[in-house]
């Protein structure tokens, strides 16, 4: 209990960073940094110990068997979940007690395992609501139709339409959400992740579903997605052709715990990630 | 995959169809050929469309189940009545009265709205819509038992007959459970056109800018909605106090058309009643709301005057479940589809 309390208060023990800062990065600085994070269930402990900083342009990975707490992770930091103990750090700022919509408007974008589209409303819609912080016009302009109201307007549909060529997905802008095929509607959940511009974009499960060409494809996306906004990602994935081809860093989770942290050759030579996913060798 | 109509187009068809319906019915009264009993539905009629259209945006795209919106009904009529008595002396002209009396009632609804959805909006589903209800009743019941009325030594407010001390040459405006009674009529069905037009500015334009977006985010998926940042309880409650604002405009040209309003008026059923025209009408669909409206509510009325007296209730009860029925039949759907071919589905506009 008492540990429990001293970092509620915030106070910071140094965490030994595993992960590598990216060369490229000019601010060494991390995105993101945890420490300690954990949470409990009742009297389960689904996440503890869970120490991991990002790179400001960081491709990061997130793996380990099922019920290993990686979705867990990732609702603790968009604070879906308020974590039991441990602090979050992001850009240097202490992220305790804030909500969801706060973390976005801070710099974390999602997605989600079981995708989350607004599904009665256009395409384009979707990304727009994902510009809702960016547009600043009130409520009273709205309804009035003042001229802040039109340039606004025209500013986030423009914006919205070259969000969507990042998947060449432009023409698909007056279609129902709901009624996109599954590999669009993925997609389109990161675009509306990223037309919040954020600084981290935590991706849970993109190539779900995806054929290998598909996957190959999404894996250039994200590249080019880092390589255009210039920002850090983090994600979640069972296929390991992705992750290891694009990830810099990676973290493998079992029950809870990180059990390996390190590059792609580090973690496919590791005898605990090894165990952790075939078993022990007899 | 599905096209979705361009919006700025439907709500044009919306401002169209109304006011094409006034015209006919100005040149219908100009001609003489309304009897007097539908002339005097008009007004109520309006007011239902107002009520339906503002119930849709808390149902239909805000995706909150609301069974208490006479209750704010009812803070506008009464609002507004004071209001018009209080300044009998102060405005003479009648139009310019009825209109702060409705800016009034607005304001009252949105006040209520605000009160009751600050605290409530924190709820979910169900819940929210029992604590709703039990709002509408509460509203009635306090007005039951309100005394308010004016004098030379000024305004007077009491919970109970013997408490309230009028001077022999004050106006009583609200007595308890007998209502607001000797309201001099200010209602006109223009006011009514007038008003419906306001609330489809308002509801249509709200739904097609930032906020409105934020909103319909909230019903489609309030977790996702959440994850890009909006921020939950400030555009639940934006839906909210605006539609209890339309509600109580609509409230005060209620009360400003009759010389007496109890407050039992405005109870459950009437909430029920309003419920009803929304979900036949299409939740999230204005154009829906309007026709349901004027069509539910006239024709109970009609069918008195075509000496259906004894099986109106049962009339109307046929043509809701044929409505419900007809509404979900895929194959109905298809034949519209074929006589209309480029009928597609229009999800939260209208």
């Amino acid at each position: 209990m008492a540990e429990k309390k001293q970092f509620q208060k915030g106070k910071m023990v140094p965490v030994p960073s595993v992960s590598i800062i990216p060369e490229r990065d000019l601010d060494k600085t991390p995105i993101l940094e945890c420490s300690h994070l954990g949470i409990d269930f009742g009297g389960l402990t689904a996440v503890n110990e869970f120490n991991i900083t990002v790179g400001r342009t960081e491709i990061a990975g997130l793996i380990g068997p099922n019920g290993a707490g990686k979705t867990t992770v990732f609702n603790l930091l968009t604070k879906v979940y308020q974590p039991t103990r441990g602090t979050i750090l992001l850009d240097g700022l202490d992220t305790h007690g804030k909500t969801p919509s706060q973390i976005n408007r801070m710099g974390i974008a999602r997605t989600f395992q079981n995708i989350r589209l607004f599904n009665n409303l256009t395409v384009e819609d979707n990304v727009k609501i994902g510009l809702h912080n960016q547009e600043k016009y009130s409520m009273l302009s709205g309804v009035l139709r003042l001229p802040k109201y039109w340039r606004q307007e025209k500013a986030a549909h423009e914006r919205a339409l070259e969000l969507l060529s990042i998947f060449d997905m432009q023409d698909m802008a007056g279609y129902q959400a709901g009624s996109l095929p599954y590999g669009a509607q993925r997609r389109l959940e990161i675009v509306r992740a990223l037309a919040t511009n954020p600084s981290l974009l935590l991706l849970d499960e993109p190539a779900a579903g995806m054929n290998p060409s598909e996957t190959a494809e999404l894996m250039e996306n994200i590249v080019k997605i880092r390589d255009t906004f210039q920002i850090a990602i983090m994600l979640i994935e069972h296929d390991m052709s992705l992750v290891m081809g694009i990830c810099e860093g990676i973290c493998v989770l079992n029950f809870g715990q990180i059990i390996a942290k390190g590059t792609a050759e580090e973690i496919q030579s590791n005898p605990t990630v090894i165990e952790a996913y075939l078993g022990k060798q007899q | 995959m599905k096209k979705i109509n361009k919006k700025s187009l439907n709500g044009f068809i919306n401002y169209g169809i109304v006011i094409a319906a006034f015209a006919v019915i100005q040149v219908l009264l100009g001609m003489g050929r309304l009897s007097n009993s539908l002339q005097s539905l008009l007004v109520p009629a309006c007011c239902y469309i107002v009520m339906a259209v503002s119930l849709n945006l808390t149902v239909g795209i805000l995706g909150e189940l609301s069974l208490g919106h006479a209750g704010f009904m009812s803070l506008g009529a009464f609002s507004g009545i004071t209001v018009s008595i209080l300044l009998q002396n102060a405005l003479p002209m009648a139009s310019a009265r009825l209109a702060v009396s409705m800016a009034v009632g607005a304001v009252a609804g949105a006040l209520g709205g605000a009160i009751v959805g600050v605290p409530v909006l924190r709820l979910q589903g169900d819940y929210l819509a029992i604590v709703t209800l039990a709002f509408g009743q509460i509203i009635k019941n306090i007005i039951m038992v309100l005394y308010v009325g004016v004098d030379e030594t000024g305004f007077h407010i009491a919970a109970s007959s013997e408490r309230f001390n009028l001077g022999s040459d004050g106006v009583a405006i609200i007595k308890g459970p007998m209502g607001a009674v000797g309201v001099t009529k200010l209602a006109s069905f223009t006011a009514g056109f007038v008003l419906i037009m306001i609330t489809l500015l308002v509801v249509q334009n709200l739904v097609n800018s930032r906020s409105g977006r934020a909103i319909m985010a909230l019903r489609d998926n309030r977790i996702a909605a959440e994850s890009v940042g909006i921020n939950v309880t400030k555009y639940k409650l934006m839906a909210f106090v605006t539609s209890a604002a339309l509600a109580g405009a609509a409230g005060a040209l209620w009360g400003l058309n009759y010389s007496s309003t109890v407050a039992s008026k405005f109870d459950f059923n009437t909430s029920i009643l309003v419920l009803v025209f929304v979900v036949l009408g299409g939740l999230g669909s204005i154009r829906g709301s309007i026709i349901a409206a004027a069509l539910l509510y006239v024709l109970p009325e009609m069918l008195r005057g075509l000496g259906l007296d004894d099986f109106r209730m049962l009339i109307y009860a046929i043509v809701l479940i044929l409505v419900m029925l007809a509404t979900n039949n895929d194959q109905l759907k298809a034949l519209v589809g074929r006589v209309i071919p480029k009928r597609k589905k229009v999800a939260a506009n209208g």
